[in-house]
């Protein structure tokens, strides 16, 4: 509850605060201590801190996972504030806008993450997905910005439509006519086609938001026009938010008929990890490769979806927040770059060695090469379909598109270490280089002893 | 505690080199291969199953993986080798200028920690890691201090090698869910035999085959190899053929043949006759090879593909005879490189229609050669016949396949083949009259005849008197051996 209501009070606060605040850096200053604020606040009511009592009629519900989950995120975004602030200011004239709508996006992801009602998750959804479709097109000069935001908009319109549909037919399948996912599959309810049917509508709207194939074909084109930092924070806090409440609502309200749907999981696994990974090899700017290369990783963490077991319940925090973590390094880096494609990156090393440095630990992480944490989160997953014990065609497919991925991951390695080129004047301070190697340091420590910061995060808030 | 020493004085050698100049990096890399050989002699000196020799301390208790080091003979034999290797290579291309040397020399120093990690580690996990840190510190030095098309060739290798450690991962992982304890440590991967079906066993079987035979390389897997090798530059070829391929045969050895003793015997013929393909095959492109490095390249298949072969034949005194060969292979081959790279630096070229009479102007060059060849085609009171001998005995006398006649004398004809190539090389590049090309040079330096004297001395005492190198993998060879036995 600590998160939902500061994270709004916080984004109207941001909306106001250009009366108040004329500079970008003080605007900027004031986000970041913001978020530390929120992620403090969730942090306490992880260990029973609540602020606010508020009786929601069984209409959230906050559970710890959900919680950890959520400090993971708004860690994340404090990451991405802390290197892309001054980015974020300077989309636009309006900068505390922008700031105002990235918390209003946390806020959704705080209900999405908490609900337990259908209702509550489409409303999470809603709020998480319409202060996006602003900030795509903040860029309001840029003609692809503008394209990205309708084409965002329409597509997402579209699948709200779907997501409603679901759920009335979940609605109306239901024994006693309730939203309440825990009682939605129960009786002979469970095995019904109308149930069935809408829990596919449910699941193609929220592949959209989280685009998996075969409902990505927006992502790389909003990803593409939409300015870098937002594109960060999509590709990586965004797309956590919702996938947690694709866990939350197959885990807790279809955990029992899992035989029912399993099967479309892993198509849709496998063909997010195919499409992904076979399209991202033929991008030409690191910028879109980036993109499927989000599309990808959400092949992986459908693994956990499809399997529910303990390894991949804490599997998913790791590989959720390993893979933010490096992607918001890599766009930060692609942030301050003028030229995207891969020659941009040419004789990176030579000029900029720490830079250079620490994007091969992100993109080692992504590719998932031991001793960092993109490893581990690849090995729960893994792992956790092989407990499962059914679907070990899917993990073979994942090495195959696994070992596809270092193609595209390496080329930029390649770009930046063996071949000759120009440079790039970088704008980048101290404290964005320092930043970045605190990021691959934690990238590297989630490599090595994951267990160590997972007991922790249990230990003190449980 | 001597495991972790091991690994920790070659890692923090890196480490550190990275941060020094280019100049004083060298040499700290020298300094420290020499101490870790230090290191690894007292490790050897040691009786085996000192407590000294074992580390396993807690790591990541959630996945039930410990950090878990453990050296026995196997290990120590190789751990041996590649302390040994280092402080040879870096003496022999001492004059080579590098760009930027002192990042050259520290993942030189973390590709040594990686691969003594990997002999060590008796925890499948811990395995894993290292296996694949030993992998990206060598991607590094040969994509970037390589020949033209190095980008190309090493990505090629790395592509395959990180395919099939993926596919040992996922055996990796079955086999712990398997285990009673649902751990990751080598006791009880030992002890899974007979709780994963035969069925089970046959594919895991190749999930694990596949990653050791793509580094050895077994046919068809090796398709990577010349070009790499070709392409890397002197010091990580020889890295990279003395040692690297020797992770293969290890992991075979260490975390195959005894873990799925029923798959190692269901595809043992399979692999066998692979073994043999890919032996002939290698040595007939070596006889018709120009280029002196993919000659060298094609040669060590051939011998690879023997140990290999002799892994699965199941035999003690095969067993025997892979554990001194791993380490007598190494040796050779590494003269071998030297002496390529000799040649390449004087005569700037590798092609051996082009060469000629090398021995009237460097004779001491050419007489270490000799002994070098001639213990790769294993003649006796050379260290290749000690080996070879023992690996064709235990390959006749196999009692886990129906072939073993066929094998050996199929697998004779390489050897045969081996003679022929390598004389032939040793005759044309060597001998003959002096031309245009060889002719104004001089006797190769200090530090090259010190080292290629110092592996003379190693292929002659192990050709000789290897009794100290079978006492140190006997025990080793008796265990690893046993737990491949079984009923059928």
């Amino acid at each position: 509850m600590n998160a939902i209501i500061i994270s709004a009070v916080l984004g109207v606060i941001m909306m106001f605060s250009g009366i108040f605040l004329k500079k970008n850096s003080s605007i900027a200053a004031l986000a970041i201590l913001g978020i530390i604020v929120l992620l403090a606040s969730t942090m306490l009511e992880m260990s029973g801190y609540r602020f606010f009592e508020i009786d929601t009629h069984g209409m959230l519900n906050f559970e710890v996972f959900g919680l950890l989950f959520n400090c993971v995120v708004f860690a994340a975004t404090l990451a991405l504030f802390l290197l892309n602030a001054k980015d974020i200011a300077a989309i636009g004239s309006n900068p505390g806008e922008y700031f105002a709508l990235i918390f209003f996006v946390l806020c959704g992801i705080a209900i999405a993450s908490s609900f337990s009602t259908l209702l509550m998750l489409f409303i999470g959804i809603e709020i998480i997905s319409i202060p996006l479709y602003i900030l795509t097109g903040s860029d309001k000069r840029n003609l692809r910005s503008n394209e990205a935001a309708l084409k965002y908009l329409l597509m997402g319109a579209f699948s709200t439509g779907l997501m409603l549909l679901g759920i009335a037919f979940l609605y109306g399948a239901s024994e006693k006519g309730t939203f309440v996912i825990d009682q939605l599959a129960l009786g002979k309810a469970a095995a019904s086609p109308l149930m069935i049917t809408g829990l596919l509508l449910l699941t193609s709207a929220l592949a959209f938001k989280v685009s998996a194939a075969p409902f990505h074909f927006w992502a790389p084109d909003v990803y593409d026009g939409a300015p870098t930092p937002i594109t960060s924070f999509m590709a990586t806090v965004v797309k956590g938010g919702a996938f947690i409440a694709f866990i939350r609502l197959f885990g807790d309200a279809f955990g029992d008929i899992k035989p029912q749907w399993q099967i479309f999981i892993a198509l849709l696994a496998a063909a997010t990890l195919l499409i992904g990974n076979v399209t991202a090899v033929f991008q030409q700017s690191v910028k879109r490769m980036l993109a499927y290369s989000s599309v990808a990783h959400m092949g992986f963490m459908l693994f956990s979806l499809l399997t529910l077991n303990t390894l991949a319940r804490e599997g998913i925090i790791l590989y959720i927040a390993a893979y933010c973590v490096a992607t918001i390094g890599l766009f930060a880096i692609v942030a301050k770059m003028k030229d995207y494609s891969f020659e941009g990156f040419n004789g990176l090393a030579t000029h900029y060695p720490k830079l250079a440095l620490v994007a091969t630990v992100f993109l080692l992480s992504l590719a998932g090469i031991p001793l960092t944490g993109g490893f581990l989160g690849k090995y729960y997953m893994i792992a956790s379909v092989i407990q499962n014990g059914h679907f070990l065609w899917l993990v073979i497919l994942s090495l195959v598109c696994a070992a596809i991925s270092v193609y595209y991951y390496f080329r930029v390695i390649q770009a930046m270490y063996f071949k000759e080129g120009p440079g790039q004047q970088l704008e980048t301070g101290s404290g964005f280089t320092g930043w970045l190697i605190v990021l691959a340091l934690i990238v590297i420590l989630l490599g090595i002893f994951p267990q160590w910061l997972i007991d922790r995060l249990y230990i003190i808030y449980l | 505690m001597i495991p972790v020493l091991l690994i920790a004085v070659p890692l923090f050698a890196g480490l550190v080199a990275f941060m020094l100049k280019d100049g004083a990096a060298r040499g700290w890399s020298l300094f420290a291969s020499l101490v870790t050989l230090v290191i690894a002699l007292i490790a050897v000196a040691l009786p085996g199953g000192s407590a000294e020799l074992a580390v396993n301390v807690e790591w990541l208790t959630g996945l039930n993986s410990r950090f878990a080091l453990q050296l026995d003979g196997l290990a120590g034999i190789l751990c041996l080798l590649t302390a040994l290797s280092y402080p040879i290579i870096f003496i022999a291309t001492r004059g080579e200028q590098y760009k930027k040397a002192k990042n050259f020399f520290g993942l030189m120093m973390l590709s040594q920690a990686g691969m003594l990690g990997v002999f060590l580690a008796s925890d499948a996990l811990l395995f894993y890691f290292f296996w694949e840190l030993a992998l990206i510190p060598v991607y590094f030095l040969a994509s970037q201090w390589g020949g033209e098309k190095r980008i190309q060739a090493t990505f090629k290798f790395f592509v395959y090698t990180f395919l099939g450690s993926l596919m040992m991962l996922v055996a990796i992982i079955y086999i712990s869910f398997h285990t009673r304890d649902h751990s990751f440590s080598i006791a009880s991967f030992y002890g899974v035999k007979g709780m994963i079906s035969g069925t089970d066993q046959e594919w895991l079987f190749w999930l694990m085959f596949v990653a050791f035979a793509v580094k050895m390389p077994i046919f068809p897997f090796h398709t990577w190899q010349p070009d790499t090798y070709e392409q890397a530059p002197p010091a990580v070829t020889m890295v990279l053929s003395a040692i690297m391929v020797k992770m293969g045969l290890y992991g075979v050895l260490r975390w195959l043949a005894p873990v799925l003793s029923i798959g190692t015997y269901m595809w043992g013929d399979t692999v066998s006759a692979l073994c043999i393909i890919g032996m002939i095959y290698a040595s007939l492109i070596a006889i018709r090879q120009d280029d002196l490095k993919r000659f060298v390249a094609y040669s060590s298949i051939a011998h690879v593909g023997l140990m290999c072969l002799a892994i699965f034949a199941t035999t003690e005194s095969g067993m025997q005879g892979v554990m001194i060969q791993l380490f007598s292979h190494g040796v050779n081959i590494l003269g071998l490189w030297i002496v390529v790279y000799l040649i390449e630096k004087k005569y700037h070229t590798r092609k051996i229609s082009e060469l000629g009479g090398v021995a009237q102007k460097a004779p001491v060059l050419t007489t270490m050669l000799v002994i070098i060849a001639l213990a790769n085609i294993a003649l006796p009171l050379t260290n290749g016949f000690v080996g070879e001998f023992l690996m064709f005995n235990g390959i006749y006398g196999s009692k886990a396949t129906h072939y073993n006649v066929l094998f050996m004398v199929t697998a004779a004809i390489p050897i045969i083949l081996g003679a022929v190539y390598m004389l032939k090389m040793v005759q044309r590049v060597f001998y003959g009259p002096v031309n245009v090309l060889t002719e104004k040079t001089t006797d190769i330096g200090w530090n090259q005849k010190f080292v290629l004297g110092l592996i003379v001395v190693l292929i002659l005492w192990i050709g000789v008197y290897p009794e100290p190198f079978f006492q140190l993998t006997r025990s080793a060879a008796e265990s690893l051996l046993s737990k491949m036995y079984f009923k059928p």
